[in-house]
């Protein structure tokens, strides 16, 4: 930790802040220009881009590679379908709330249990321990509507209720679309801080040598747990976030695929990048809606980028976009 | 009593299917240290065709041909694997876990759509030879021959490969070449060879599996992707990488999940799932694994 970090790391790092700002403010005009249906998908986007952010936390900075991560997307997105079904709330705020609440028990519970392990064995138990909450949700029928899943009407948002003639699409284009993005820009400023604090380095000295992370007196198992916390708790606001977009939870977003489609956006995007997750998930989306529209055989299609990806393109688009920046930087400056 | 003879072959049955499918991913695991997320894929690919070739194409032929035409699903698994390991999965040995896991997970959604395309969404059945079989009186219950020859060549099959690992010449450089790549590659054996050999071998396996019950149900897209987890945990009880392991895991699978479907089917999937997390807790490398 006290070697030098390297060139890029040596300029503040509050310089992406202007960029920052340009980006949030096109994503705040673009509801207003582009179509509706245009808009919806980059909310997706944007909610699955907090769980990729909240994954790569333990990837990208904590070298664990979970693949059980569906787990608390969908605790999150069950915690909002069981607070609308049981008791009767009605506030985004409180399903938040709700979400987090429940996703910090969970991921103490499996958090606990598999940062005893890395490589492979953490990836196995993971998934594992994911199924388990899959088998319930599928099995416990009457209690999680099994495969017909749980239905959640439009939320009352900072209190105020959609109008009953208010048009949902609508809702989701203006009203909920704010929402996601201010809570986005939280989740990404939050995460940001978490990964250039003095924990996030520390985090970062254990991924590249535990033992001599263990030498210098760092409690490796305590940030481990406390990584995959926050990265559970991440995942979990995103499954929240999902829901009302979604309008329906079903057991496919526990299901082990939902925890390799998190995986592949944080590949795709880049994983050893801050902004690569988000890029990813966003990039996926789309590729996976339009790959869903043109073809049935959408699936093959995703699974070819994916092995081109991992073949030639390892850091993801924006390792490679960065790669290429340099590149040209460095060809212009002679 | 006799209803518990029912319960026990009904365990061994489950057994001998899990045991062919979880044995060949960790013969794959133990030789080329890959987890290979498409192997539940190679047995649906196994199951499809051997299907496809009972209920479809040589519908309507004497029964003995039928027959001999059951392990024609599990050729179908070795050849994709013979074709697969030597063009894409050798490339990522050597790179870290997150790509080979990711290139299989790729594989696994390529291959099933190759199945949708190739057999369409419909499931495809051979019970023309579960139905010849007929059944037999287990005191007052009437159980299917059909299964019998399923756990057979269950046991058949962990015989032989018992026979070929430990036994055979090729099998003392298929250990030599799991233990240290390097130095039997210094030792003079062909590595990449038994490489390609043993992914064929762990694909024919699973294949295997899927032939040997398509009579007895119907293939159906997505059943590689549930098998899959099911062999997972078998592997993780039994422990990665080993062949008694996978038997052992397989056994208790079998059981727990026959004594699960009657005493408690809600909860039987995550019993499984948590003895595995439980296993995994305790001894991390499984009952039989050699410590990471």
């Amino acid at each position: 930790m006290t070697s030098a970090p390297p060139a890029s790391e040596k300029r503040s790092p509050l310089r992406i802040v202007p960029w920052a700002a340009a980006i949030a403010a096109v994503l705040a005009v673009l509801p207003w220009v582009i179509d509706p249906y245009q808009s919806i998908l980059i909310a997706y986007g944007l909610v699955m881009a907090i769980a990729v952010l909240g994954f790569n936390l333990l990837l990208g900075y904590t070298g664990l590679l979970s693949f059980g991560h569906s787990a608390y997307f969908g605790v999150g997105a069950y915690a909002v379908a069981f607070m609308v079904k049981y008791l009767h709330v009605q506030s985004m705020e409180l399903f938040i709330v709700g979400a987090i609440a429940a996703s910090v028990l969970v991921t103490t519970l499996f958090g606990y249990v598999c940062v005893r392990y890395t490589r492979i064995f953490f990836s196995i138990l993971t998934l594992a321990l994911s199924q388990v909450l899959w088998s319930l949700a599928f099995k416990f029928f009457w209690v999680t509507g099994g495969t017909d899943g749980l239905r959640v009407p439009t939320p009352k948002l900072i209190g105020v209720a959609t109008g009953e003639g208010e048009d949902k699409i609508r809702f989701l284009t203006h009203g909920y679309y704010y929402y996601v993005l201010v809570v986005f820009i939280v989740c990404v400023v939050v995460m940001w801080v978490v990964v250039h604090s003095p924990f996030g380095k520390a985090l970062q000295a254990i991924r590249d040598n535990e033992t001599r992370a263990r030498f210098v007196g760092l409690r490796v198992r305590a940030y481990r747990f406390v990584a995959f916390l926050i990265s559970g708790v991440f995942t979990g606001i995103a499954g929240a976030l999902w829901v009302p977009l979604n309008g329906l939870t079903t057991p496919d977003i526990l299901y082990w695929p939902f925890s390799g489609e998190i995986v592949f956006m944080a590949v795709l995007g880049g994983f050893r990048n801050f902004t690569g997750p988000i890029v990813g998930a966003v990039v996926f989306n789309y590729l996976k809606t339009y790959a869903v529209g043109y073809t049935v055989y959408w699936q093959a299609l995703l699974g070819i980028v994916l092995v081109v990806l991992v073949m030639v393109l390892p850091t993801g688009i924006v390792g490679t976009a960065r790669l290429l920046w340099a590149y040209a930087g460095r060809r212009f400056s002679r | 009593m006799d209803i518990l003879v029912v319960h026990l072959f009904n365990a061994l049955l489950y057994a001998s299917v899990l045991f062919l499918i979880a044995g060949g991913l960790s013969l794959i695991y133990g030789v080329m240290r890959i987890v290979n997320l498409a192997h539940g894929n190679l047995f649906a690919v196994g199951a499809f065709t051997t299907a496809s070739a009972v209920g479809v194409w040589f519908a309507g032929s004497t029964s003995a041909l039928l027959f001999l035409l059951v392990p024609i699903g599990a050729v179908a698994a070795a050849a994709i694997g013979a074709v697969v390991e030597p063009t894409l999965l050798r490339r990522f040995y050597r790179r870290p876990e997150e790509y080979q896991l990711l290139v299989t997970f790729g594989l696994l959604m390529i291959l099933e759509d190759v199945m949708r395309f190739l057999w369409g969404p419909y499931p495809i059945s051979a019970s023309v030879l579960f139905e010849k079989m007929g059944s037999l009186h287990v005191g007052d219950y009437i159980y299917p021959r059909y299964n019998l020859l399923v756990i057979a060549t269950g046991v058949l099959a962990a015989l032989f490969l018992w026979a070929f690992i430990y036994r055979t010449k090729f099998g003392v450089v298929l250990r030599a070449t799991s233990q240290d790549m390097r130095r039997a590659s210094a030792l003079g054996v062909n590595v990449n060879l038994v490489y390609v050999e043993a992914f064929t071998i762990g694909c024919f396996m699973a294949g295997l599996g899927g032939a040997i019950i398509a009579p007895s149900q119907p293939a159906v897209l997505g059943m590689g992707v549930d098998a899959l987890v099911l062999s997972f945990i078998v592997v993780v009880i039994g422990g990665l990488g080993s062949l008694e392991g996978a038997l052992v895991g397989a056994l208790i699978v079998g059981v727990i999940r026959e004594i699960g479907i009657s005493v408690f089917p809600e909860i039987e999937l995550a019993v499984l799932y948590l003895i595995a997390a439980g296993v995994l807790f305790v001894r991390p490398a499984g009952l039989f694994g050699r410590t990471a």
